[in-house]
C-alpha cells in the first residue's frame, strides 16, 4: 500500500525510459575497454605488487600494450600466451615484469578458447576467494543475525589506518554497524592503485589492499567480541573504479560506493571512461555480493535540494537501470538520496519526508543510502546536532536501510571520536524512541506531502524523457545533471577508452557474468 | 546542579581593559569546555581532567559529564570559570576589507561592470600535491556548501590541479588569457611555500607580468599580511569560500 498514493503506472514509466537510457550506453559499452579495466583483469588473475619505483605490475604490463597500440585486444590473450610459448606462471610472469624482463607486444595474441583454456585456473582461484568471501559475510550475518532498522554508518579519515583502525573500533563498540574510510583527497584521479599499508594521508587514507586487509582483520575482531558484523566500505570511484571494486571483492569489503555519473560530474572524469569503469566495477561488486551506494546526495551539495529533488530520483531509476545490466540483484543496489533542504525553507522537513518515503516505497527492496545534512551545516554545532535530529526522525520513520551519521562538527574538521560517539548516541535514541512511528501514521489525501511526491515523480519522468530522447552523453553535454556540463571528449582518462578489436577477451569478466546470469 | 546560589563577589562592572567571558553575569567568566582523555571512565579520570581545566585557566572545574565514548576513552563536559582576562583595546587585526557577495550578486556585478566572462586561472603550485584548497574553491561542488566557482554562470575557471609548476601555470594564463590566478599552498612545511609564492612573483616581474593580473594565495597557514608581503593581491586563510575569494577580485578588477 502505497501511502504517499503514487501512480504505479507512473512509476513503470519511469522505469522504462530508465531501461531505454541504460541500454543505450550499454551498446557503447560493450565495445570498449579501458587502461583501468584491463588493470583489473591482471589484479583477478592474481598480478600484484609494485616495481622499485612504486609502479604496480598492473600499470606496467597495461602501459607496455598501451604505448604499442595494442591494448585494444585486451590484456588477457596476452598473458595467455606468455604463459603458452614461456611454459611459465603467472608469478613467473610478474617476476619477469618486475625485473624489467619481459615485453607482452612480442606475444602474438591468441584465439579466445585457448586464451580462456590457459588462463582458467588463474580465474577459478581468483572467483573461488571471492566467493569464499561472500559465504563467510553470509554465514556471519547468519550466526550474529541481520539488524532490523536502519544501519549505522560511520566514517573514519584520520589518514593513517592504524589510527583508522582505532576510531573504527571505538565506532563499533559504540554502536556503528557500517565503517567507512575515507579516502585522501586526489586518489580517485590518480590513475593507478598506491600500494602497501599507509600512514599518510590528507583528509582520509589511501585505498590500498594492504589497507583493506588491515582493516578488515580489525573489524572482524571487534564484531566477533560484539557479536555483531562489522560492514566495511571503500569507494570504486573515480580513475580506477574496478581495481579497487576486485580489490574490495579480495579482502572481503561489503559496501562499495560505486555510480555512475559522479565521477563524470563532480571530478571532470570522461563520460566514456566512467561509463566503462563502473560497468565492470559493478558485475565485480554483484559478483562479490558488495552493496553498492550511489552518489545522487551530491547533486544536492550543488544543486538546491527543493528544486531539484527530481533529478535525484531520476538518477536513482538511471543507477539502477545500470546495476540491473550489471546483473546486480536489487538487495545490493544502495540507491543514495540526502537530506539537504535549507533550514530556513517553510516545511522543509515535510518535503524531506516526502521525498524519503517515496525512494521507500518506489524501490522497496534497495538498501537506499540516506546521507546526512552537509550542505547547511555549520560552526554552530549545537543547531548542527538539532539538524541531525530531524534527519534521523526522516531515516527511522521512512525506514531507510544505509544510515549514514551527520556529524555535529561537519561544518568544522573530520570527525573527533567523540563527534562520531554523539552522533551514534543522537541516532540510536532516536531509533529507539521513534521505532514504529512510521507505521502509525497516514498521510492526507491531498496534503503536502502527498502532493510533492507526485510532483517529484512527475518532473522526474518528465526529465528522463528528455534524457531518452537525446542520450546519456548529450544530457551530461548539456548539464542536465546537477547544471554541470561535461563534453564528451574532455575529462581527465580518455586516452585510457579503447575500442575493442574482434579478438579482445576480458575471460573474468564472462565467467562472472556467466555465473551471475545463473543466480539471477 | 541546578541554581547557582554562591554569592558573587567579583566587580561586575564591564571592563574592556579585563575582558571575560559572559555566562548569566558580567565577569563571572564562564566557559564551557569539552574534550576527550584516552583513559577509561572513573574517578582518576575526572580528577585529570578537572587539573587540566585548571592549567587551561578554568577555576572551579565542574565536569558536568563524563562519558563512557570507548574502553579507555572517556569525555568531558566541564564548565568553570576563566581567570584570563584579555584588554580588547589593544587588539589589532590586520584583515582584508572584503565585502563579501553572494554567488547570485557577484553574477550579477560581472554582467554590470564587465563586457565578457571573468577567466579564472587555479592551481596547487610547487610540489604541493593537495588539490583539496583549489578544489574547494573552484569545482562545481565547492566546500561546506558554498559552489567553487567552476559553477559561477560568467566565470570561465580552469583548475589545474596539483603539483603544477609556476612557469607552467603562467603559460596557461596567458594561453587564456586570464584575469585573476588563484594560487593554493596546502604543504607548509619547513616553509616551502614561501619559496614557492616569492619565485611565482619574481617570475611574473621579469616578465613584466605582475600588473596584468590579479594574484590571489589561499590555504591553512595563508593570511592576507603575509600575502602583502610576498607581493600577492590577497590571502585568504582557513574558512574562506569561493564567494569571499570571487568578492574580492571582481572588485580589484573593477578598480584596474
Amino acid at each position: 500500500m502505497s501511502k504517499l498514493k503514487l501512480s504505479k503506472d507512473k512509476i513503470n514509466e519511469a522505469r522504462n525510459y530508465a531501461t531505454d537510457i541504460a541500454m543505450q550506453t550499454q551498446e557503447f559499452i560493450d565495445v570498449h575497454t579501458t587502461v583501468t579495466v584491463e588493470r583489473t583483469i591482471c589484479r583477478l588473475l592474481g598480478i600484484d605488487g609494485v616495481d622499485e619505483v612504486e609502479v604496480p605490475l598492473p600499470n606496467i604490463i597495461v602501459s607496455q600494450l598501451q604505448d604499442s597500440g595494442n591494448l585494444k585486444h585486451g590484456v588477457a590473450t596476452y598473458i595467455a600466451s606468455v604463459i603458452k610459448n614461456e611454459k611459465i606462471s603467472i608469478d613467473d610472469l610478474a617476476s619477469r615484469i618486475m625485473s624489467n624482463n619481459l615485453d607482452l607486444n612480442e606475444y602474438a595474441p591468441l584465439r579466445k578458447d585457448e586464451v580462456i583454456k590457459i588462463l582458467q585456473p588463474y580465474i577459478t582461484e581468483s572467483l573461488f576467494k571471492i566467493k569464499q568471501n561472500r559465504i563467510f559475510r553470509e554465514n556471519q550475518q547468519l550466526k550474529y543475525g541481520r539488524k532490523s532498522g536502519p544501519l549505522l554508518y560511520v566514517i573514519v579519515a584520520t589518514g593513517n589506518i592504524y589510527e583508522d583502525v582505532v576510531q573504527a573500533k571505538a565506532a563499533a563498540r559504540a554502536g556503528a554497524d557500517v565503517i567507512a574510510v575515507i579516502r585522501t583527497t586526489g586518489q580517485s584521479l590518480l590513475d593507478f592503485v598506491p600500494y602497501g599499508p599507509t600512514t599518510e594521508g590528507f583528509g582520509g587514507t589511501y585505498a590500498t589492499q594492504a589497507n583493506f586487509k588491515i582493516m578488515r582483520e580489525e573489524l572482524d575482531a571487534v564484531g566477533d567480541q560484539l557479536e555483531r558484523y562489522i560492514m566495511l566500505v571503500n569507494y570504486a570511484s573515480g580513475l580506477c573504479m574496478p581495481e579497487i571494486a576486485a580489490m574490495g571483492a579480495l579482502e572481503r569489503l561489503d559496501m562499495m560506493l560505486n555510480d555512475s555519473l559522479y565521477g563524470i560530474l563532480f571530478r571532470d572524469i570522461n563520460m566514456k571512461r566512467t561509463f566503462v569503469d563502473q560497468y565492470f566495477s559493478r558485475v565485480i561488486n554483484a559478483y562479490s555480493g558488495i552493496i553498492i551506494n550511489t552518489g545522487e546526495d551530491n547533486y544536492l551539495t550543488t544543486s538546491d535540494a527543493v528544486t531539484e529533488a527530481h533529478t535525484v530520483l531520476a538518477s536513482q531509476f538511471i543507477n539502477e537501470q545500470f546495476a540491473h545490466k550489471a546483473f546486480m540483484k536489487e538487495e545490493l543496489q544502495g540507491l543514495g538520496h540526502a537530506f539537504e533542504i535549507d533550514p530556513t525553507v517553510e516545511n522543509g522537513f515535510l518535503y524531506e519526508y516526502s521525498q524519503a518515503l517515496m525512494a521507500r516505497e518506489i524501490f522497496p527492496n534497495a538498501p537506499l543510502k540516506y546521507m546526512p545534512p552537509t550542505k547547511h551545516m555549520t560552526g554552530n554545532i549545537f543547531k548542527g546536532q538539532v539538524q541531525n535530529a530531524l534527519f534521523n526522525m526522516v531515516t527511522t520513520a521512512t525506514n531507510q536501510s544505509i544510515h549514514l551519521l551527520g556529524m555535529l562538527t561537519e561544518a568544522v574538521h573530520t570527525p573527533f571520536m567523540s563527534d562520531r560517539y554523539l552522533a551514534i548516541e543522537n541516532a540510536r535514541y532516536i531509533n529507539t524512541t521513534m521505532k514504529d512511528f512510521g507505521n502509525e501514521i497516514e498521510f492526507k489525501k491531498d496534503g503536502i506531502i502527498v502532493n510533492r511526491a507526485k510532483q517529484v515523480l512527475d518532473d522526474s519522468i518528465t526529465l528522463l524523457e528528455e534524457i531518452t530522447n537525446i542520450g546519456v552523453f548529450e544530457s551530461l553535454e548539456r548539464g542536465i545533471f546537477a547544471g554541470i556540463k561535461r563534453p564528451r571528449n574532455s575529462g581527465k582518462g580518455l586516452s585510457g577508452v579503447f575500442k575493442k578489436s574482434e579478438h579482445y577477451i576480458n575471460p573474468v569478466l564472462d565467467q562472472m557474468i556467466e555465473e551471475l546470469k545463473e543466480e539471477l | 546542579m541546578g541554581y547557582d546560589m554562591s554569592s558573587k563577589t567579583f566587580n561586575k562592572e564591564l571592563d574592556l581593559k579585563k575582558l571575560k567571558p559572559y555566562g548569566d553575569t558580567m565577569n563571572d567568566g564562564k566557559v564551557q569546555v569539552s574534550f576527550t582523555l584516552p583513559v577509561s571512565n572513573d574517578e582518576q579520570a575526572i580528577e585529570a581532567a578537572k587539573e587540566l581545566a585548571k592549567k587551561m585557566g578554568v577555576e572551579n572545574p565542574l565536569v558536568a559529564e563524563s562519558i563512557a565514548i570507548d574502553e579507555t576513552f572517556t569525555m568531558f563536559i566541564i564548565y568553570g570559570n576563566l581567570v584570563h582576562t584579555v584588554n580588547y583595546d589593544d587588539i589589532e587585526v590586520i584583515a582584508l576589507e572584503n565585502d563579501v557577495l553572494s554567488k547570485y550578486e557577484i553574477e550579477d556585478y560581472i554582467d554590470e561592470n564587465f563586457t565578457k566572462n571573468i577567466v579564472v586561472v587555479g592551481a596547487s603550485t610547487g610540489t604541493d600535491a593537495h588539490t583539496v584548497g583549489i578544489d574547494a574553491i573552484m569545482n562545481m561542488k565547492g566546500f561546506a556548501g558554498h559552489y567553487g566557482i567552476e559553477r559561477y554562470r560568467n566565470i570561465d575557471a580552469y583548475n589545474m590541479g596539483s603539483s603544477v609548476e609556476n612557469e607552467e601555470m603562467i603559460k596557461k594564463a596567458l594561453e587564456v588569457n586570464a584575469d585573476v590566478l588563484l594560487i593554493s599552498q596546502t604543504v607548509t612545511q619547513k616553509d616551502v611555500h614561501i619559496k614557492n609564492l616569492v619565485n611565482m612573483i619574481e617570475l611574473l616581474e621579469i616578465e613584466g607580468l605582475r600588473d596584468r593580473f590579479i594574484i590571489i594565495v589561499g590555504g591553512p597557514r595563508i593570511n592576507h599580511e603575509l600575502a602583502k608581503e610576498l607581493g600577492f593581491d590577497a590571502g585568504f586563510g582557513p574558512k574562506k569560500y569561493a564567494e569571499d575569494v570571487a568578492s574580492f577580485f571582481i572588485k580589484a578588477l573593477k578598480k584596474d
